[in-house]
């Protein structure tokens, strides 16, 4: 057993998760990613003297659909706080967010790592507003602040320290970042900061029960990054324990070009943010009612909708599971299932050809230029067998990605000219013109027992008929022909 | 030029053009600039103020419909917010700072055909009360230019007072506009927390502060208040109830009326102002007003639980001014510690400094339950107290203030705990959000003006300036 096999990581995460609002927590500024720095900021998000905090409701309900969605109580007097601290990109000088009182508590997630299910308890999740950005690399003699991001709206969520691997944590956030999308909380992009995490890790010789000395780690732009920095860490306070040393609590950065962790603020230099209450908000009252409201109007999660495919629309499960990995999924799906019944076809589209082509190319479904409409005009025309599902795949749909404006698909099929023609004369000339063509294997078939060579007959069909037969019926018509033949 | 005593009367002159609002302002402008060592003003907006007069002079002779205060000028205490005007809260620390907004207050007023004539000294960040400690130096008060004017709303009281306006805006955490109303023989009311807006009003404690009024007349009272106030969605905190009909009607209704008997006993209350406030109290009861003495044990703990959480909430508001965004900076900040510590030190003032040091270390995390917390309990206490009076009584009374107005730079006042003691009969409501306003209804033998303090249940505006009307019209 090596040195690192006799110790058990200990992790807690901290993720914080911009909310998807229209306008700023505590202001009516909008909140536009991307604009020019300094330009999404009122005298209010500027901090300027005289300017309140008024609370953006709309904040309240996605903090509790997550709070729901984790298994938590809901807070039922709400109480901001201030964290009081200095710095440059935070114009008040505090920061608004909650303390004693968080809006979620005591709930849980559960993640599969391999075939096991873990249950990872979540402390707390609360509110509170984004500071601006400080920028340290673009100017020789300045650092430049944004603050277009100041007072945009997070939620904490904190677990407690429950998570025994990089791999878990990996699955942990790859749930969370699930959650948030399905519930329409966050848009859950971590490369663009609006997921961020932090965590916290430990280590401990295997069969300790108390908690060893933790580093915060912080500044990972990826669930994968996570998953290297807990690794890294993890091995980091091994090798110290190991060489009789002492692990510090301290915060430290994530490099992530060398895949390692450095020190940046030990506990001597921890602030004191002199939390208390914010005298300038009242006090946020959440009844069962509103709760109740709020539960009502919730999005479905990602196993309600599993439920829903298999039992209501007869998906296998393993289908719907593929469809409700990410809420843009099961958003094109359910605009198919509005306007086609052949739900089966549909999960069949999505997860098998559209899916191959979203991986080829390396985009999500958010990006795929067909229209769920033309997908079911596709599945449409397979069902009433005016295209073969081969012909649609080989060539209806390398079309339309070519054409994505295309109204008429059946059109684009004419077009094609792989529209089945139902009448027999076309499959039955195709036949005559493939037998006439090789005389000496249908004597073979007839005469002498080659019967395998109806396959080759049938392939041979197909490859002149370019899609235009349907193959349903081919079978039986080129059976009836070579016996035909037969003197 | 005839010197008006209240709105009304100014307004009716208007109306029949014996007067107009260009004649007024210019008239007002000349008089600041003869009492100028009064220190009441730090600026005179005198284009705009011209300019909005000569509009409302236009509505009137076009018989245009005019708002509740026409014609009205009034002065603005320097911690108000008026777009694209300097405020720098008596600080240097905002030097330069011109705000890009209108405190909802102000907007009111100007909406209503007011004409904004200045902004006034006050304390720096509205801290004190002596008017001393502002960065452009005290205010002289008008009766005798060696006294104080009391503060922190000294130049509001002092522009009332020596007539450099009709009435002016102050604020009131633990008694900023009722001392200086005191001290100055004008009226100052400081209304309920939450019902006016506070948008607009550079924070010292949020859950103290309020904007107040320093008039001639209880009547120019009652009317500012029924302009300024009400919902605003700028303000989660302001009251979401309805403004009453506050136009004074019903004059000479007894009342129940407590006072409190550690107020008058305290050891700290000048004797001819006892002498007077008893008097006054009899001729209450003489009336035909149930008078009553109640106890109010609490009142040696008022002055420490509203330092406590006063200097706490303003060691928090104070925060925003580094000098990053606006404001003082110092030329030798060169870097994000600098930039704080050199900003801050030099930009504030001693007294606002100490209390942003008592307030940070109240909330530290070693103090806080010692200090924060347990203050947060006896605020809760004191206003459970004062409720229960307030259910069996109309109305509270005590002195406005312990003293009449002292020397400036006087030696026994140095001493900034003697000073906070000073407060000790208007933080009360304050610390329980208690409307209260202060009537100039005495004479000291030593010939300086003092007060009598009417606190009355919350939102009960109405009820507090009726009676104050009827006292003041009965003395």
């Amino acid at each position: 057993m090596s040195i690192y096999e006799q110790y058990e990581i200990v992790v807690g995460l901290e993720v914080h998760a911009q909310l998807n609002t229209q306008t700023k927590i505590f202001a009516p500024d909008p909140l536009t990613f991307g604009a020019i720095p300094n330009t999404q900021v009122s005298f209010i998000t500027l901090g300027h003297p005289g300017t309140l905090p008024v609370l953006n409701k709309a904040v309240i309900a996605k903090a509790v659909r997550m709070g729901i969605a984790t298994h938590c109580s809901i807070q039922k007097n709400n109480q901001f706080s201030r964290k009081n601290y200095f710095y440059p990109d935070l114009p008040k000088g505090y920061q608004i967010s909650q303390f004693d009182t968080p809006i979620c508590y005591n709930g849980y997630v559960t993640v599969k790592v391999g075939d096991a299910s873990r249950t990872i308890r979540i402390n707390r999740i609360h509110l509170e507003e984004d500071a601006g950005k400080s920028i340290h690399d673009q100017n020789p003699r300045f650092s430049q602040i944004d603050l277009n991001r100041a007072g945009t709206p997070l939620i904490e969520i904190v677990t407690e320290p429950d998570l025994r691997s990089s791999e878990e944590a990996y699955q942990y956030l790859t749930e969370i970042r699930k959650l948030v999308q399905f519930l329409d909380v966050c848009d859950g992009n971590m490369e663009e900061g609006s997921l961020r995490c932090d965590a916290n890790v430990s280590v401990r010789r295997k069969g300790v029960t108390t908690l060893g000395q933790r580093a915060e780690i912080k500044n990972m732009n990826s669930i994968r990054a996570v998953k290297k920095a807990i690794d890294y860490e993890a091995k980091r306070q091994i090798d110290i324990l190991e060489n009789g040393g002492t692990i510090l609590q301290e915060t430290r950065g994530y490099d992530m070009e060398k895949g390692t962790t450095f020190s940046q603020r030990s506990k001597e230099m921890a602030h004191d943010y002199r939390y208390f209450p914010e005298p300038d908000l009242p006090l946020v009252v959440l009844d069962e009612t509103a709760v109740e409201q709020i539960r009502a109007a919730m999005p479905p999660l990602p196993q309600q909708l599993v439920a829903k495919y298999t039992q209501q629309l007869g998906l296998s499960e393993y289908d719907a599971q593929l469809l409700t990995e990410s809420r843009e999924m099961v958003a094109y799906f359910e605009a198919l299932i509005n306007q086609t019944t052949h739900y089966k076809s549909a999960a069949n589209w999505l997860n098998t050809t559209i899916k191959a082509y979203l991986n080829d190319n390396n985009i999500s479904i958010g990006q795929f230029p067909i229209a769920p409409a033309q997908i079911v005009q596709v599945i449409e025309l397979i069902q009433q067998q005016e295209v073969s599902h081969t012909a649609a795949v080989q060539f209806l749909f390398p079309a339309l990605l070519q054409q994505p404006e295309t109204e008429s698909v059946a059109h684009l099929a004419e077009q094609l000219q792989i529209v089945t023609h139902q009448d027999s004369s076309l499959m039955d000339s195709l036949i005559a013109q493939v037998l006439d063509k090789y005389p000496d294997k249908v004597r073979d078939y007839l005469y002498n027992g080659k019967k395998n060579l109806l396959g080759m007959f049938l392939g041979e069909i197909m490859r002149e008929a370019k899609g235009k037969i349907d193959p349903k019926n081919l079978n039986q018509r080129l059976t009836e022909q070579l016996l035909a033949r037969k003197k | 030029m005839k010197t008006y005593h209240s709105i009304a009367a100014l307004q009716h002159d208007l109306h029949k053009g014996k007067m107009t609002c260009r004649r007024l302002v210019e008239h007002y402008i000349s008089q600041i600039a003869a009492q100028q060592h009064l220190n009441a003003y730090l600026e005179v907006f005198v284009d705009d103020a011209l300019a909005q007069a000569d509009r409302i002079d236009h509505k009137i002779q076009h018989h245009e419909p005019l708002g509740a205060l026409f014609g009205t000028p009034i002065g603005i205490k320097d911690v108000l917010c008026y777009a694209d005007h300097l405020a720098s809260a008596g600080s240097k620390m905002l030097e330069g700072f011109r705000s890009l907004y209108t405190a909802t207050a102000v907007e009111r007023l100007i909406a209503a055909d007011a004409i904004i004539l200045g902004r006034l000294n006050c304390d720096e960040y509205a801290m004190g009360s002596t008017n001393e400690n502002s960065a452009f130096g005290p205010v002289r008060n008008a009766y005798d230019h060696d006294k104080v004017s009391g503060g922190s709303s000294g130049g509001s009281a002092v522009a009332v007072q020596a007539d450099l306006c009709m009435a002016a805006l102050g604020s009131d955490t633990g008694g900023s506009v009722r001392q200086p109303a005191a001290f100055c023989n004008v009226i100052g009311m400081k209304p309920t927390y939450g019902r006016i807006s506070r948008h607009g009003l550079i924070a010292y404690a949020s859950s103290f502060d309020q904007i107040g009024t320093l008039t001639k007349s209880v009547d120019d009272a009652a009317l500012l208040l029924s302009v300024m106030a009400g919902k605003d969605p700028f303000d989660a905190t302001t009251s979401q109830k309805e403004v009453p009909d506050l136009s004074l009607s019903t004059p000479n209704k007894t009342y129940k009326i407590a006072y409190l008997q550690e107020t008058i006993d305290h050891q700290g209350l000048d004797a001819d102002i006892k002498q007077q406030t008893d008097a006054f109290l009899h001729q209450l009861q003489a009336a035909g007003h149930q008078v009553e003495a109640v106890s109010f044990p609490f009142l040696d703990y008022i002055v420490p639980t509203y330092y406590v959480l006063t200097t706490a909430e303003a060691s928090s508001n104070l925060s925003r001014f580094d000098g990053i965004r606006y404001g003082y900076h110092h030329p030798n900040a060169q870097d994000t510690e600098s930039t704080y510590r050199l900003n801050r030190s030099h930009g504030f003032g001693k007294e606002v400094k100490r209390r942003i040091m008592l307030g940070a270390f109240v909330l530290s995390s070693s103090y806080y339950d010692a200090y924060y917390a347990k203050a947060q309990k006896v605020r809760r206490l004191i206003s459970n107290h004062t409720q229960s009076i307030l259910a069996q009584y109309d109305f509270m009374l005590t002195p406005t203030t312990p003293t009449t107005a002292f020397n400036i730079g006087d030696k026994a006042y140095q001493n900034p705990i003697a000073l906070y003691l000073a407060d000790i009969y208007t933080v009360q409501a304050n610390l329980t959000g208690l409307p209260a306003i202060s009537l100039p209804l005495f004479r000291h033998r030593n010939g300086l003006p003092f007060g009598i303090q009417i606190m009355a249940q919350r939102f009960a505006e109405a009820d507090l300036l009726q009676f104050a009307q009827d006292l003041m019209q009965n003395r």
